[in-house]
């Protein structure tokens, strides 16, 4: 019954969590935006203390549950380690008791607060269970996701219909990628041989639910007079924290999953309040040391050099003269490229780069739901995996404030579009060597065409060269106290591959 | 956006009930006997005669502007030869036996590939007609280059109809650079000496006054015939700074000139109508298609020589076919009501592009008739919403963004659109294509901030 209801949350917790990072149109967020906040790392991070306090009181009376329940980790390791128990009675009860590996846990622990308190986001997201999953959702999962809804968009333009659009899938950071695939491996290897070997050696929240779940008033319990020894409960343990021996369970281990409730032929365990008859169990001294899977930590040994900023030679389109000039077809267009920016730019509601990088845990989620194609995840190395703004496919939109609405860790806190119109998270420069105007002697204009904050203004260009078409010659200047930094002049500026204006980020954002 | 775009309501007086009860005729075959409606008849093509020298012209001739695309191995676009060679096949058997090319068309590929599928009938059984394009570089030299390529293109020794290329873009003096100024035309008309050129005429957009000046050259030059837009909405209402045909064609009546028509369906808006202006039209005559009323229009003048359709698809080919086999010519009453008919298409926002794209290629890659014609679609279709407190707008907005992805590719829409202007020149319809881009951007835009007023 306690196993029922527990597969059955985990399942709704399981399938929402990941919705969430599948769903690109953003619509999901009103509803389910709640489960990724609850997640105890950002909440840890936005300083979110209603749900701090909640979860602890969770764990003091019920135990582990949240790990059981509410992390996605930890139910997508359930679900590898079901997968391989259905293969047989063997491969089911192929758990053994293990002592704790307390010293791995605390260094894992200890590492983790180090590199959040040191800053080093990108560490601590390593570890973070929760973002972890993230990045396999997003990374692994959205591409599928997005695959699907392209091949239904497909077929409803054949047949008229707009119900759904498509989608464009591009891998969005190489190193992220390879760090998502090398976790989604190590975690599924791991749960595949040992259950819950990463959240009972590696990962850092267990061990601070841990801490708690000991003093649990609820727990599983077994009965020392009922118990007839079999040892089916310690090998039908995925946490592999049953003791069956001195009928003991290690309860900074014990999830709360109730299976060994129900394999207990003899009904010798029990979940009950625990503070009735205490009954002291000796302390757990390991016979044998059995395997259990050294703790791996992912070398993310995915170092990435900077985009090779090697300009190319200014491929001046040598337009040779034609003979004459033919009907129809379409120019070429080159993609853009990313300047190399002295500060990025990270979104509004970030309030600045330090105050993002020490909050965000990288968990991806902003990047799932950024229509725009403007977040992605950084490659330098002290933000790895942390996102960060860039606007060759795309700019921010000013209706758009998915991203804010979307962060569980209070990295980006809620902004309103109203807001958002008056917040500066960088400013634009102007490369007039790579103008249009200036470059081939045409008129544009388009950057200031579309700037939302009207900061750009086009100005009368001194020489010769003033009219062209009947129209005069303008090029663009930034008032940077009006401009938000959005990029639209960036990403609609005709310049390529360089914008001839681009976008600087700010260390710190201000309200203008 | 315009207050024009109110007349939404239109969409309501759509009597769309045409049920002409079935009258099926009484007594002998039950209904429901007949298996297919009839292929296009061959051997009943109406022809025309010149009155200079006498060709039998074809009512239908093939514009070869808008021919079916490919893609080669490379992924280029090029001309899909075998299609060419079926419509080229089918047209010559059912009498089409007029074929109009110019250097420039198709991304300059549109002459080889007409010759191509026309050498393969007898090169008397057919007349050919290209043009001296000369539109960017009109010195001697490259003029000269231009002509004799169209020879080496086509494979052939001669032209039955030669065409000075689109004058009236850019007035009276580009006429006469591009031409006179550098010898040209005195040298076209040797060539027609010599038999290498048949017919010389000149092809027609612009203002009035140039047209009015080239055919003061007539008695200089001698105009075998001349080449205007005609069709049910331009006889009256031509568009930007083009001349109502209905001036044009009287003014070549007058002179004797024989008339050939291009655009008699305007790029393909006489066929894609509103629905309710469709239901009118189809309502009068169940049998015949939208776009048989335009070219039986176009066809009904006795002075019109052919009639140019550039047809890319088959389906095209047989219901024009069919509308000059024979030409029903219509009657003073049906010109009435297919004025009417241009009174009420008028009343729709559309942008009077015909999909020539001579504009193209965008030196920005904008897909500049691809927007225009995506806006137009949505036009005659309800689909531009007025303000947001409009009763469709959450539809009409979901319908024209997503629709505006699929039919432009995001790097190719307006807000890409620098408004440099270079694509204006080109434009025989006189759109300022910028000016629109920008609108349609601006449109769009404020579809996606939802922040659309009707009294933007």
């Amino acid at each position: 019954m306690l196993k029922k209801l527990r597969v059955t949350l985990a399942a709704i917790f399981f399938i929402c969590i990941t919705l969430l990072f599948l769903d690109f149109t953003g619509t999901l967020h009103a509803w389910l935006g709640w489960m990724a906040k609850i997640q105890f790392i950002p909440a840890v991070l936005a300083l979110n203390l209603a749900v701090i306090v909640l979860l602890v009181l969770l764990m003091l009376v019920l135990g582990r549950v949240y790990c059981s329940v509410i992390c996605p980790l930890g139910i997508f390791q359930d679900i590898v380690s079901w997968i391989n128990g259905k293969r047989g009675k063997k491969q089911k009860n192929r758990f053994s008791y293990s002592p704790a590996k307390s010293w791995l846990r605390y260094t894992f622990l200890a590492i983790f607060i180090v590199a959040l308190v040191a800053g080093i986001g990108s560490l601590a997201a390593l570890l973070d269970p929760y973002a972890s999953y993230g990045r396999i959702a997003s990374n692994l999962f959205a591409p599928l996701w997005q695959l699907g809804n392209n091949f239904l968009a497909w077929i409803a333009e054949r047949v008229d219909s707009y119900a759904f659009y498509s989608t464009d899938v591009w891998l969005k950071s190489l190193p992220t990628f390879i760090i998502a695939v090398v976790t989604f491996i190590i975690i599924a290897l791991l749960a595949w041989r040992g259950g819950r070997t990463y959240c009972n050696t590696v990962c850092p929240v267990g061990t601070v639910l841990g801490f708690l779940s000991r003093f649990a008033m609820f727990r599983p319990v077994i009965n020392a007079d009922k118990c007839r020894s079999c040892s089916l409960c310690s090998r039908g343990c995925k946490a592999s924290c049953i003791d069956y021996k001195n009928h003991s369970i290690d309860y900074s281990r014990c999830v709360d999953c109730m299976d060994c409730i129900d394999t207990c032929k003899d009904g010798a365990i029990s979940y009950r309040f625990a503070y009735g008859k205490k009954k002291a169990a000796a302390g757990p001294s390991a016979p044998k040391a059995p395997e259990t899977g050294a703790g791996e930590k992912e070398t993310g040994t995915s170092r990435r050099t900077f985009i090779a900023s090697a300009v190319m030679a200014a491929s001046a389109a040598t337009l040779k003269a034609q003979e004459m000039k033919l009907d129809g077809g379409l120019a070429e267009i080159q993609d853009k490229k990313i300047p190399d920016r002295q500060t990025r730019i990270v979104p509004a509601g970030a309030l600045g780069i330090s105050h993002f990088a020490q909050h965000c845990t990288a968990c991806q989620l902003c990047v799932s739901v950024c229509p725009s194609q403007v977040l992605r995840p950084s490659t330098s190395l002290l933000n790895l995996m942390q996102p960060e703004m860039s606007y060759e496919r795309g700019y921010c939109r000013p209706e758009c404030t998915k991203c804010s609405d979307a962060c569980p860790a209070g990295a980006i806190s809620p902004v309103t579009v109203e807001e958002k119109s008056s917040i500066q998270i960088g400013h634009a420069v102007v490369i007039r060597e790579n103008c249009i105007v200036e470059r081939d002697g045409v008129s544009c204009g388009n950057c200031a065409r579309h700037c939302p904050s009207g900061a750009i203004s086009m100005v009368s260009l001194e020489g010769e060269r003033q009219f062209k078409h009947g129209r005069e010659l303008r090029i663009p200047v930034v008032n940077v106290e009006r401009c938000i930094g959005c990029g639209a002049c960036e990403n609609l500026c005709p310049a390529r591959p360089f914008s001839a204006i681009y976008v600087e980020g700010h260390q710190i954002h201000k309200t203008i | 956006m315009d207050k024009r775009y109110t007349r939404r309501d239109f969409l309501k007086i759509a009597g769309t009930g045409s049920a002409l009860a079935g009258a099926t005729a009484l007594g002998c075959t039950p209904a429901g006997n007949k298996n297919t409606v009839s292929d296009a008849p061959a051997g009943e093509m109406t022809y025309r005669t010149n009155p200079g020298n006498g060709d039998k012209v074809s009512l239908l001739g093939y514009g070869c502007m808008r021919w079916p695309m490919t893609k080669d191995e490379e992924g280029r676009d090029v001309i899909d030869q075998e299609t060419v060679n079926g419509l080229v096949d089918y047209a010559m058997e059912h009498g089409v036996n007029y074929y109009d090319t110019s250097p420039v068309y198709v991304q300059g590929q549109s002459e080889k590939a007409s010759a191509i599928a026309l050498n393969r009938h007898p090169r008397k059984s057919y007349y050919l007609a290209t043009k001296l394009s000369n539109f960017s570089n009109w010195s001697r030299e490259n003029s000269m280059l231009m002509y004799r390529k169209s020879f080496e293109n086509m494979e052939t020794d001669y032209f039955d109809y030669y065409l000075l290329h689109s004058i009236g873009n850019g007035g009276t003096k580009m006429f006469e650079e591009r031409y006179f100024d550098n010898g040209m035309a005195d040298f076209l008309m040797k060539e027609r000496e010599a038999g290498r050129i048949r017919n010389l005429g000149f092809s027609f957009h612009g203002t009035q006054e140039t047209f009015d000046y080239a055919l003061s050259l007539h008695d200089k030059v001698h105009w075998d015939f001349v080449q205007i837009q005609l069709n049910y909405v331009d006889w009256k209402h031509a568009s930007g700074r083009n001349v109502n045909a209905d001036y044009l064609y009287s003014e070549l009546e007058k002179r004797g000139i024989p008339a050939v028509i291009m655009e008699p369906l305007l790029g393909g808006r006489l066929s894609k109508v509103p629905q309710h202006v469709a239901d009118r039209l189809l309502e009068r005559n169940p049998d015949g298609s939208v776009a048989s009323w335009a070219f039986r229009f176009a066809g009904t003048p006795s002075g019109v020589l052919t009639v140019l359709s550039g047809m890319t698809y088959m389906e095209h080919l047989i219901d024009n076919v069919k509308t000059y086999s024979p030409l029903v010519p219509l009657n003073q009453e049906e010109l009435d009501f297919l004025e009417e008919t241009a009174q009420l298409m008028m009343t729709y926002p559309t942008i009077p592009c015909n999909d020539c794209k001579y504009c193209m290629p965008c030196p920005y890659g904008i897909d500049i008739p691809a927007i225009l014609l995506h806006y137009n679609k949505c036009v005659n279709e309800g689909k531009v919403a007025n303000s947001r407190e409009s009763e469709n707008y959450r539809k009409a907005r979901r319908a024209y963004l997503v629709s505006y992805d699929r039919a432009v590719p995001a790097l190719r829409q307006a807000d890409h659109c620098t408004g440099c202007g270079q694509c204006n020149d080109h434009c025989p319809q006189s759109i300022d294509i910028p000016h629109e881009l920008h609108k349609i951007d601006r449109y769009i835009e404020n579809l996606r901030q939802d922040t659309l007023q009707t009294t933007d």
